[in-house]
């Protein structure tokens, strides 16, 4: 009786630590985030005393010498969101470029990998497999490799330094072609032999039977292939050469000292769309992410 | 019979003989239609076929299998000018003695080296975590995820002032009597860049693992509880045999990503970093300003070789550690 209610206490205790655990790492996983939200309502004096000698180079007078890290501003004001968002529209523009780069890719290459996931559910032979592989191995190149035949296209087809340099290969991008498939084929083979018999045509077949059983992942795979290419960085610095079209993650980088806070701004503007697509979609996403584990079968 | 057998093991999917059974209905198929129908209705199913795959095949061909027969063109030849003359393997030579692809080769090895193990094994740690009986343990899970959905370019200025010569961590250092360390210009860069990595990427794999630690058979499980195994014999003989898919995924993932550190590198400390941060992709825009399509085609050529070498090793690994579980 005594040994039972100690291990019950034990267990207890063990759960305790978990639990502690756990919310030690929640914490460092939040901070970050929230960090940046928080700051980004602190009035431009505030910041300035804050952090201003990390990103100046000169220590003017009137900061510390070391950065004092708040959570929580003393006076919270907007302004530098209307400064951002009325007053200075670059940072607009900017968000207007990423907007206009990422949108597309995301609907353009889930339609094309649908249709593509389709062909390698419904027909299978030697050379398919062997052309599904390729897409296996091709969406597990680093960038480094597959950039270099991008610039080249784009250079030759003359869409260099335009947006369509990275909409193009990104409509192609194999990573959504093999997560479709993979839940196509969870599909019941006598479902598509069904309406075959009924006298569906292929077309009729995918766009109404096989894409309605998949509404879940095409939403899934919209959200991944939107945080990869929202926060993308290395295609437009190599693609594009005209600081005009350049997305916000790459145009947050140059900000000089004098604009700290603005900066803190954006980047909470920025990161907006994809939290909240995050709140949202949080249960497609766990699904994909959970499909997308393992590359065998 | 035979087919009403086949039809009751499709119906509980997971096993190895469904795989077998379900190929075997595709076969079927064919075989049905090629009694059936003649010749012509084979070609019109297989013309039918490719009019599905065509889009997506002729977009990768065209932006990726094309262009890359033009890189190891470029690779073997000395100029990219139509009178270009075959040099064999003098451009990898080069690349090999280039000082700059030799640093940041080594420096992108030994971030991969470093941050991968750790990722994994860490994922596998948060997993067991939130897998034990604790409240609220979907909002932990989400709050491990939520750093994937935040554009890296959005948290570098809360790493900056982090890591700062006049950062907190110092201050933290300074406080408890240490020596300020100037955390982006020193060896410790990469220690950082591997803590953003970590960041960054914990939380997707943490999911992958929980997936993985949801498939064990919960039997199993018990029958060595009843046994009186310990955690640890239950978590090395049993869990981590059935997470073996999973940790090669996880670690061909975290390898993948390990090459995209440039992106947090970049928006951290810019073009030009401190040394040991100089990774591939930095070498890479170098070549691409100033047009080296030689030292370019090698690098990537050497790069999807590397790539390639090491995934057949891992699977291989995979194999033969996880040969005894049916997964």
């Amino acid at each position: 009786m005594k040994k039972r209610r100690s291990r019950r206490k034990n267990r207890y205790f063990s759960r305790g630590v978990m639990f502690l655990l756990c919310a030690v790492f929640a914490v460092l996983f939040l901070a970050p985030t929230v960090l940046t939200i928080t700051n980004s309502f602190m009035t431009e004096s505030e910041i300035n005393s804050n952090y201003g000698m990390v990103f100046s180079t000169t220590t003017g007078g009137y900061v510390s010498e070391h950065v004092n890290l708040k959570f929580i501003p003393d006076k919270v004001t907007v302004s530098q969101y209307i400064t951002g968002l009325v007053r200075s529209p670059e940072y607009l523009m900017k968000f207007w470029n990423s907007v206009i780069l990422t949108v597309p890719i995301v609907f353009l290459q889930v339609a094309v990998a649908s249709v593509a996931a389709y062909s390698f559910t419904r027909w299978r032979g030697k050379i398919r497999s062997g052309i599904f592989f390729f897409y296996v191995i091709l969406m597990l190149m680093p960038y480094q490799v597959t950039l270099v035949p991008n610039y080249l296209v784009a250079e030759r087809l003359g869409v260099l330094n335009t947006r369509w340099s990275i909409i193009l290969p990104g409509m192609f991008a194999p990573f959504s072609v093999f997560l479709l498939t993979k839940y196509m084929r969870r599909i019941p083979y006598a479902l598509i032999e069904a309406a075959k018999i009924d006298g569906c045509g292929e077309w009729q077949t995918f766009t109404r039977i096989c894409l309605p059983q998949c509404r879940a992942a095409l939403c899934s795979i919209a959200i991944l292939v939107f945080i990869d290419y929202w926060n993308m960085v290395e295609q437009p610095l190599v693609l594009l050469n005209d600081a005009e079209m350049q997305p916000l993650s790459v145009y947050l980088s140059t900000i000089n000292s004098g604009e700290i806070g603005l900066a803190f701004a954006m980047a909470t503007v920025y990161m907006f769309p994809s939290l909240l697509i995050f709140l949202a979609g949080e249960s497609y996403l766990m699904e994909g992410i959970t499909h997308s584990g393992s590359i065998k079968g | 019979m035979l087919s009403k057998t086949k039809r009751t093991e499709k119906a509980n999917p997971g096993t190895e003989r469904v795989k077998k059974a379900r190929s075997g209905t595709g076969r079927r198929e064919r075989e049905r239609i090629r009694s059936k129908t003649g010749r012509k209705e084979r070609v019109k199913d297989f013309l039918r076929s490719l009019c599905f795959l065509c889009p997506s095949f002729l977009g990768v061909c065209l932006f990726f299998i094309v262009p890359f027969a033009v890189v190891v063109k470029y690779a073997l030849t000395d100029s990219s000018a139509a009178d270009a003359v075959f040099v064999g393997i003098d451009n990898f030579k080069k690349l090999m003695t280039n000082a700059a692809f030799k640093l940041a080769a080594k420096n992108t090895l030994t971030f991969s080296a470093a941050a991968v193990p750790l990722s994994v094994i860490l994922a596998i740690v948060l997993a067991l975590m939130l897998e034990s009986r604790i409240p609220m343990k979907s909002a932990f899970r989400s709050f491990f995820l939520s750093p994937m959905m935040v554009p890296v370019a959005s948290i570098v200025l809360i790493w900056q002032v982090l890591f700062n010569f006049n950062g907190s961590f110092n201050v933290l250092i300074e406080a408890t009597g240490g020596k300020a360390i100037d955390w982006l210009n020193s060896d410790y860069a990469q220690l950082v860049v591997i803590l953003l990595f970590l960041w960054k990427n914990l939380g997707y794999n943490m999911i992958l693992f929980m997936s993985g630690l949801h498939n064990i058979p919960k039997e199993l499980l018990e029958y060595a509880d009843v046994e009186g195994a310990s955690e640890w014999y239950k978590f090395w003989a049993i869990k981590l045999r059935y997470l073996s898919p999973t940790v090669l995924f996880v670690t061909i993932l975290s390898l993948i990503n390990s090459f995209k550190i440039f992106r947090e590198v970049y928006l951290l400390a810019g073009n030009y970093p401190y040394q040991g941060l100089y990774t591939l992709q930095h070498f890479m825009n170098n070549m691409f300003n100033s047009l080296d399509y030689q030292k370019l085609s090698a690098a990537a050529i050497i790069m999807a070789v590397v790539m390639i070498v090491l995934i057949a090793f891992l699977f291989m690994i995979e194999n033969w550690f996880g040969k005894d579980v049916e997964g």
